[in-house]
């Protein structure tokens, strides 16, 4: 795949190389190399957090297991050597944790890059417009008053419809002559997700100590009540968001030159803007349904991408999903260890692991190339 | 391909600032707009790359009203070199010129060989292809120009827009720009504020005052004294000889001064002369 891209832009003999070829290769290099670096450690990862844990398992049988439960017929499934605890330990907990950081740190980091195109501007994440103080609203109405409150919706689908509703208004909101000003989005985002926090807090406050725990989990984000089945929305929804962003990518570096300009390529900002405003609403809600309001990763991980192979969203968007996907499972593998065997909640790891490395790799001289400078 | 524009009308914010404009570009020639600030030069054009939709007429590019063609479509046929683009983003020359090759793709198309090849011709046709690797943000004004119309050149479309082609070019590089895009061969319509660039490069000017179109003719005929009197509220006066024809602009009010003396100020009487 890589050396087709590669052979598909050299020149033909007999031309002299035009500055395009030298520049392209070189950036295509660079973008298939952190594509496939990320990829190495991303099934690093699943490995080896399969035998992180209470319970003895070892990389081999971490690997093993995993393996065994996708491909059928693994002699060492039925051999005796891996006794039921283990198995369970790694597929029923270690692994459907794993893969639901890994969605969601892909999720959230994509949703922040739509995000950050769609109101160009580089402070924009994928809670701007107020989806994660909707959905902690849901959820933290059932914690403090039971499923029974919302009529008997999950704390899930709770959170799910709290992100929606919040969505809706803001767009609802941000609309005006049928177009959706970006300033407009940004403005109504924070002022109704203040509204919305306010009524968090209260909540918060007013309720029995024992819900607190379990707000904040929510709150900061976590991932230790992942289950198998709680990892198919957030999945469905990446995909489909991976394919409307590799549809429009090229529609998307338009976009970021202004919405005349993208006009004269042909490109209907308007519309696009409320395609990519549909997608990142729906993936974000989906993740944050189920993992809580995990922050740091959809503002910084694009930025990170950026930095490393440009801002054309040809190369940058594949890295920063699987950037995405590393950096939370790294951080949720941190944040069942560093203070075993109490957990800690995710989203204090990704801010307490990224906001350093983050400002690190701004001081670097790549930065000023990915618009740091300014 | 010939572009007209047919009782064209355009309203912002509850002003009319195109009021019933009609011209048509014949294929291939080189037509310039002039006209003071907000005269609706910018607006005029707007309509035909899509930015803005007239409040009255049509506007039609080889026969078809534009707002019937999909995005797309009308981008392969009218290229823009926008007068004010933003630049607080962060491609590099060389993928800002590779844009203007978006209109040709499908959602999922690569860029070919072909592509890359036309972008280099551009860039080195508007001398940027050392600039190819900088970010658009680092550059001067001038250099910014030159990024758009390259752009746009890779658009490849029989019809080309410029809207303030030349204002932050040095005289060099607007004199460059004029014949390049002379030499196209394309269909071009220009907006222009140096009414002697216009009457050099255009095949025809089109003034505009107020929103309506004052005068439509070959340069040498249309820019007259008079006309540029009514319209700029200037003097001007023709300066020719063997090789140029030049329009020499002087202020109206200035004109009592036409050995070119600055005026002398009347003396401030002292308070003595006053009190006396």
């Amino acid at each position: 795949m890589t050396a087709r891209v590669l052979a598909s832009v050299a020149p033909t003999p007999g031309s002299p190389p035009g500055s395009s070829f030298v520049i392209r290769r070189r950036l295509l290099r660079r973008t298939a190399w952190s594509c496939a670096v990320l990829a190495v450690a991303l099934a690093t990862l699943v490995v080896v957090s399969g035998a992180v844990g209470s319970v003895e398992v070892s990389l081999t049988q971490a690997a093993q297991i995993t393996l065994g439960h996708l491909v059928p017929g693994m002699p060492w499934m039925s051999d005796g050597t891996l006794t039921p605890l283990q198995d369970q330990a790694v597929w029923q907990f270690r692994l459907p944790r794993t893969l639901l950081a890994g969605l969601a740190g892909a999720g959230l980091a994509l949703a922040g890059a739509l995000m950050q195109v769609t109101v160009r501007n580089p402070l924009a994440e994928p809670y701007i417009l107020g989806v994660s103080s909707g959905a902690s609203v849901g959820a933290v109405l059932v914690i403090v008053f039971g499923t029974g409150v919302l009529g008997g919706l999950s704390l899930n689908v709770a959170a799910f419809v709290g992100a929606l509703v919040a969505c809706a208004c803001v767009a609802a909101l941000a609309r005006k002559d049928g177009e959706l000003s970006p300033t407009r989005m940004i403005l109504a985002g924070v002022a109704l997700g203040t509204l919305f926090s306010a009524v968090t807090s209260y909540l918060t406050i007013s309720t029995d100590a024992q819900n607190v725990v379990s707000i904040m989990f929510f709150l900061l984000g976590s991932v230790s009540a992942a289950t198998m089945q709680s990892l198919v929305g957030p999945a469905i929804a990446l995909v489909v968001a991976c394919l409307v962003a590799a549809g429009t990518s090229r529609s998307l570096n338009a976009l970021m030159t202004g919405d005349e300009s993208a006009t004269s390529l042909g490109v209907d900002a308007t519309r696009l803007r409320g395609l990519l405003l549909v997608v990142a609403s729906l993936l974000t809600g989906t993740v944050v349904s189920v993992a809580g309001g995990i922050g740091f990763v959809g503002l910084v991980i694009p930025h990170v991408a950026r930095i490393v192979v440009g801002a054309d969203h040809r190369r940058m968007l594949p890295v920063t999903v699987l950037a995405g996907a590393v950096f939370l499972m790294m951080a949720d593998l941190l944040a069942r260890t560093v203070a075993m065997p109490t957990e800690i909640p995710l989203g204090i790891l990704t801010a307490f692991v990224g906001a350093p490395f983050f400002l690190w790799l701004m001081r670097r001289g790549g930065a000023d190339r990915a618009g740091f400078g300014r | 391909m010939r572009v007209e524009f047919d009782d064209v009308s355009v309203v912002l914010g509850g002003t009319e600032v195109v009021h019933r404009a009609s011209l048509t570009v014949e294929p291939g020639t080189v037509v310039g707009l002039v006209g003071p600030n907000g005269s609706g030069k910018s607006s005029l054009l707007r309509t035909l790359y899509r930015a803005v939709r007239p409040s009255r007429g049509t506007v039609r590019v080889d026969g078809a009203d534009v707002r019937t063609l999909s995005g797309r479509q009308h981008a392969r046929q009218v290229a823009v070199m926008l007068q004010d683009p933003h630049t607080d983003f962060d491609l590099s020359v060389h993928e800002v010129v590779l844009l203007g090759r978006a209109p040709h793709h499908a959602s999922f198309g690569r860029d070919t060989v072909e592509d890359l090849r036309i972008a280099d011709d551009a860039m080195r046709r508007t001398g940027i292809d050392d600039l190819a690797a900088r970010m658009v943000g680092t550059l001067s004004g001038g250099q910014r120009q030159r990024v758009m119309l390259a752009r746009a050149l890779t658009q490849q479309s029989p019809v080309l827009v410029l809207d303030e082609p030349s204002n932050h070019l040095d005289i060099k590089h607007q004199l460059e720009l004029m014949s390049t895009v002379r030499g196209l061969g394309r269909t071009v319509i220009a907006a222009l504020h140096d009414l002697n660039l216009a009457a050099r490069y255009c095949d025809r000017v089109v003034v505009l005052d107020a929103g309506t179109v004052v005068a439509d003719g070959p340069p040498a005929a249309t820019f007259t004294p008079e006309l540029i009197r009514a319209v700029f509220g200037v003097e001007a006066r023709v300066l020719e000889d063997r090789h140029d024809r030049v329009l020499a602009f002087r202020r109206a009010d200035a004109d009592i001064f036409p050995d070119g003396a600055a005026p002398v100020p009347a003396p401030v009487p002292t308070e003595s002369e006053i009190s006396s």
